[in-house]
């Protein structure tokens, strides 16, 4: 059950318990991806989760993903909330038997002690309206904190999934505050303190979560995001129906550009440009979309395996 | 007997499921083990957060079981006695013979219980009810998380078999975090098992964790002087989050304490599943909390709270800033506009669109419930206004409460209250800082000072009430206005789609808004003609549909309401004055509707009334006699169903309904033989020949008007005093006097005499509808 103590120390800064993350998740078997290079609302979207866990093959991914929400946005004024901040995702295909004492163990890793903390698998049921998925599994609270959201995928894409993945999402800008017991997220330490070149997590992103908010809240046309929007729209099914040197539909293409549809659809709604009876109708055209991909996605994991 | 020993252990069981989940264990391990001839001495289920656990006392094996089948007569054809021998695969010399047939007797040998257990679980644990489940990895089995373990054990030996891709054993294990081993051990008994978990920190019985909890919770709070709020339903569920609860005391930044306390509690326990404080010398709430922690923790709790106090600051701000939002200038305005984005159901419009019929009907409802109709009128225009707001979106169970407290902000609602009749105030007009819109608030812009404003913030933040049995009932008259106008609406609304509750589905939750109806009128003596109110709301739900009638629809609405007293009939001849003649057609369909429909849900509310009275211990046919009479008026009703109760009780009331019957039988057996002259006994009679005769006849035209003074002045209670009177005249002219008299004209007026009784009695209660 307890986790074979690990060779690690204890990290010090923001980026120590990220690269604590990831040696421990390499540990397991993970590839250690690196972030995505298109703007999405939470790790889940990352291709390397979405779409790795349609299809038979056995998969075991670990990454960081920025993650963008446009309207949690709040100028650099709120010690917790921003509108750029970084999950990490793991994943693991089918998930292992032992897959919560592996997820235990990381929290020892970075230095959650369950002797003295209250360390809690409180129901909570995922669900992405926009990419056609959910999962059964709960959020994770220590100390009353959720620190992590923990979810077996049953359905993505619209599909039932052949084999269950295992998904774990930490926020490490929450974990890192809890950890380090810091009461402000621009108080964290970004590297270890007394470093040459010490930077706090203020230093790095303050001045971003200023400039977006405003652009997200108040800059941003919105005629041109709706324009962009369409043309995102227009451009999945028309990649789907184009070819790839095998013959295959040109799935991860298009799938960028579902993304790209989802950021603008957030941009929209933060600018207060949805109004409530247009928000239902933008998130079906957003999962429709994604469900093309994921049924071309499958067919082409098939026809491989 | 042996014991039988079940434990299937899971990761994390959502706490919500887990009594539901016990009780269909218990149901369906008693159904299978019924079905196979097994009768539980005792049978027992627990459910915690990571297992579910069944103990039970059962018998080693079932008894061997012989059963007699009816064969063919001795004397049959040949071929009938080889037809049945080839059936029960016997020789004619193992039948019996009795009384000329033949009897087969088959033996079905008993089974071992191992035998049946191994083949139950399975069974359960593949059907299993969970609201939710889930597959794992590779496997198609289903359970609310992956299962991790089976334990079975009868008479101390594994039960063996496979279920869901694990192999039965006798392994359990203690809490996930204390403890010295967390490695798995085998156990025996149900006795040794419940002692085994104990030593390794899982309580596994519910009632004891809830009952450590609260005496614990109770404990810490006393130390420092103060009181736990309690809260049954949360004790529930954090009872069920944790396999050792501790309960923690954490501090909450006392600057929190200025939000209100509603917010608190509600952030407390949705958000984060702790229990609220009290300070017994201010009644207020505490600044802390109790957290169920799920270890007893190395330090004593000091992490554990220091943590949750930081996350509840976390939350508490989340809340500040909704608060602070929320009651920006112009929140109001903005919050109505909202709502007409807001679908309330497909076929029943938005949300503003409902609000406006709110407000129609609030109005109307007002002068009825003593209530001025200006002040209901606003009332009901802002009561739907929260949902929009910051802080119901977060918090939804804080509606009407949030409406509540916004309205009686003190300044920042200034382009909000321009409803009520406010004009925006120039520079100047005071120290108030000014917003960030800047919109100069005015220190005080409500021509509703006081007393007025208070009413209708109570109105708002009271409107949804009486939610279940157990709330309480506003009787503040413009609260009760806006509360029954929106339960009306609701109710009308619904039964105009045809949206009825069936059988125990009622997603509408229509039951409790009729219930809520009734209630308030009761609690508030509310003399209110239901019928009438309802006539006007139904003709415009059903006509909505043909929303491009416009004001077609609202002018024959109140040309409908005109003929409120009109049959049927006389109603559908309601014609105006139109062009198109197939709208026309469309209308008049609609409108023949509303009689049946108003009267439909009438009988709703009369079924609703029924179960509230027999909840209150009065008898259904008494309800039954009273709404016979097709009065509307609930209060009405309700008294008269309790004078007829008290009545009945007295030796008179039940001598007097007796005698009732009688007359009634006679009446109908008289009528069945002799219909033609049934007509004519409704006139009244004569002195009459017998002594007896005249008595009762004297009675009868003293009592008869003294019945109808009574019920006029709706003094039910004198009403059945007089209605006693006729008891001893009744009896004796039963008792001396012949009805069917030779003389046709003794009997008839003996007829008549008696159909003044029955009528003088259903004048009362329709007495034929009372049993006994």
């Amino acid at each position: 059950m307890a986790s074979a103590p690990l060779p690690l120390a204890k990290p010090r800064s923001f980026q120590g318990l990220i690269l604590t993350l990831q040696n421990y998740w390499a540990a397991q078997g993970c590839l250690i991806l690196q972030p995505y290079d298109v703007e999405v609302g939470a790790g889940t979207l990352h291709p390397a989760t979405v779409l790795r866990a349609l299809g038979p093959k056995p998969w075991r991914a670990a990454y960081v993903q920025p993650s963008r929400r446009p309207g949690d946005g709040r100028y650099g004024e709120n010690p917790n909330r921003l509108q750029h901040y970084y999950q990490f995702q793991v994943i693991l295909k089918p998930n292992p038997a032992d897959m919560q004492a592996l997820y235990l163990g990381s929290l020892a890793a970075i230095g959650l002690d369950p002797s003295v903390h209250d360390i809690r698998f409180v129901e909570d049921d995922w669900e992405n309206p926009t990419v056609g998925a959910w999962g059964l599994g709960w959020e994770v609270w220590c100390d009353g904190m959720e620190v992590s959201q923990y979810t077996y995928f049953q359905q993505v894409g619209g599909l039932d999934v052949e084999v269950v993945a295992g998904e774990l999402t930490y926020g490490l800008e929450r974990l890192a505050m809890y950890v380090f017991d810091v009461d402000n997220v621009y108080d964290l330490p970004f590297n270890e303190p007394g470093s040459p070149a010490y930077k706090s997590y203020g230093d790095v992103f303050l001045e971003n979560e200023r400039e977006n908010s405003e652009a997200n809240f108040n800059g941003f046309d919105v005629e041109m995001l709706k324009r962009q929007f369409e043309d995102m729209e227009r451009e999945v099914p028309r990649l789907l129906a184009l070819h790839g040197p095998q013959g295959q539909p040109l799935v991860l293409p298009a799938y960028d550009r579902v993304l790209k549809a989802s950021h603008l659809f957030n941009l929209m709604d933060a600018r207060g440009a949805i109004a409530v009876a247009e928000r239902q109708s933008y998130i079906g055209r957003i999962r429709d979309l994604c469900k093309q991909c994921a049924a071309a996605w499958v067919e082409i994991e098939r026809a491989a395996a | 007997m042996p014991e039988l020993l079940l434990e299937l252990f899971s990761e994390e069981i959502p706490a919500r499921m887990q009594g539901g989940a016990a009780r269909d264990l218990e149901r369906l391990a008693r159904e299978h083990l019924a079905k196979a001839g097994l009768t539980p001495e005792s049978l027992v289920t627990y459910a915690g957060p990571r297992r579910l656990t069944l103990v039970a006392a059962l018998a080693a094996a079932t008894p061997d079981r012989s059963e007699e089948i009816k064969g063919p007569r001795a004397n049959a054809p040949e071929q009938a006695l080889e037809g049945f021998l080839r059936k029960t695969g016997l020789a004619k010399a193992d039948l019996i013979e009795r009384d000329g047939v033949f009897f087969a007797v088959q033996t079905t040998p008993g089974r071992t219980t191992p035998d049946i257990v191994a083949e139950m679980v399975p069974a359960i644990m593949a059907a299993f009810p969970w609201p939710k489940s889930m597959r794992s990895g590779t496997s198609t089995f289903r359970w609310v998380r992956p299962l991790k373990r089976i334990l079975c054990l009868f008479d101390g030996q594994v039960v063996p078999f496979e279920a869901g891709g694990i192999a039965s054993g006798d392994l359990t294990e203690g809490h996930r975090f204390m403890g010295a081993d967390h490695a798995p051990f085998a156990v025996t008994d149900f006795a040794g098992y419940q002692q085994a978990l104990r030593d390794q920190y899982v309580l596994l019985d519910q009632a004891e964790r809830k009952r450590l909890i609260l005496d614990g919770a109770r404990t810490v709070c006393a130390a420092e002087g103060l009181e736990l709020v309690e809260d049954e339903g949360l004790l529930d569920e954090v009872s069920g989050l944790s396999e050792w609860p501790t309960p923690i005391l954490g501090r909450m930044d006392p600057a929190f304490l200025d939000l209100p306390a509603e917010v608190i509690r509600t952030s407390m326990r949705t958000h984060q599943k702790y229990f609220a404080v009290r300070d017994p010398n201010t009644g207020g709430l505490a600044p802390r909390f109790v957290v169920v922690a799920n270890i007893e923790p190395a330090d004593g709790g000091a992490v554990i709270a220091a943590g949750n106090a930081k996350v509840l600051s976390a939350r508490l701000n989340d809340a500040r800033f909704f608060w602070d939002q929320d009651r920006a200038p112009g929140s109001f305005d903005k919050w109505l506009d909202k709502l007409k984005g807001v679908t309330f159901h497909a076929k029943l419009g938005t949300l503003a669109e409902r609000v406006a019929r709110i407000e129609a009907l609030a109005r109307e409802i007002a002068p009825l419930v003593g209530a001025d109709p200006e002040l209901a009128g606003i009332a009901a225009r802002y009561c739907k206004a929260d949902l929009a707001s910051g802080m119901v979106g977060e918090f939804p169970e804080l509606q009407g409460v949030m409406g509540g407290y916004y309205m009686r902000e003190p300044f920042p609602l200034e382009g909000g209250r321009a409803g009520l009749g406010v004009t925006p105030v120039q520079d100047g007009a005071g120290p108030a800082p000014a917003s960030a819109t800047g919109v100069t608030p005015n220190p005080n812009p409500s021509p509703l000072k006081g007393e007025g404003l208070q009413q209708i913030a109570d109105a708002i933040r009271d409107h949804y009430k009486p939610v279940g049995p157990s709330d309480s009932v506003p009787t503040a008259p413009v609260t009760v206005a806006v509360a029954l106008a929106d339960k009306l609406d609701t109710l009308v609304g619904f039964f105009a789609i045809d949206e009825k509750p069936t059988g125990s589905k009622d997603p509408y939750a229509l039951r409790r808004a009729a219930l809520g109806v009734i209630r308030l009128i009761l609690a508030g003596s509310l003399r209110v003609p239901t019928r009438a109110l309802l006539f006007g709301p139904m003709v415009k739900a059903l006509t909505n549909p043909l929303s491009k009638a416009g004001d077609l629809a609202a002018e024959y609405a109140s040309k409908a309401r005109d003929t409120l007293n009109l049959p049927k009939v006389a109603l559908a001849e309601v014609k105006l004055p139109i062009a198109k003649k197939e709208l026309q057609d469309q209308l008049d369909v609609l409108i023949a509707r509303v009689p049946d429909d108003v009267s439909g849900l009438l009988a709703f509310f009369a079924d609703r009334l029924k179960v509230l009275l027999r909840d209150e211990g009065k008898r259904h046919d008494l309800v039954d006699a009273v709404f016979a009479l097709g009065d509307d008026d609930l209060v009405r009703i309700t008294r008269r169903v309790e004078a007829l109760s008290a009545f009945l009780a007295t030796e008179d009331g039940a001598s007097l309904l007796a005698g009732y019957k009688r007359a009634a039988n006679i009446l109908k057996a008289e009528e069945k033989k002799f219909p033609a002259e049934a007509e004519a006994w409704s006139a009244n009679p004569e002195a009459g020949t017998a002594q007896e005769e005249r008595a009762l006849a004297a009675a009868l035209r003293t009592e008869e008007g003294a019945v109808d003074a009574a019920l006029a002045a709706e003094d039910f209670t004198r009403a059945m005093t007089h209605l006693a009177h006729l008891r001893s005249p009744v009896d004796a002219f039963f008792d001396k006097v012949l009805v069917n008299d030779p003389d046709p004209a003794v009997r008839l007026n003996r007829l008549r005499l008696l159909t003044q009784v029955r009528d003088t009695a259903n004048r009362v209660a329709d007495f034929s509808l009372i049993s006994g």
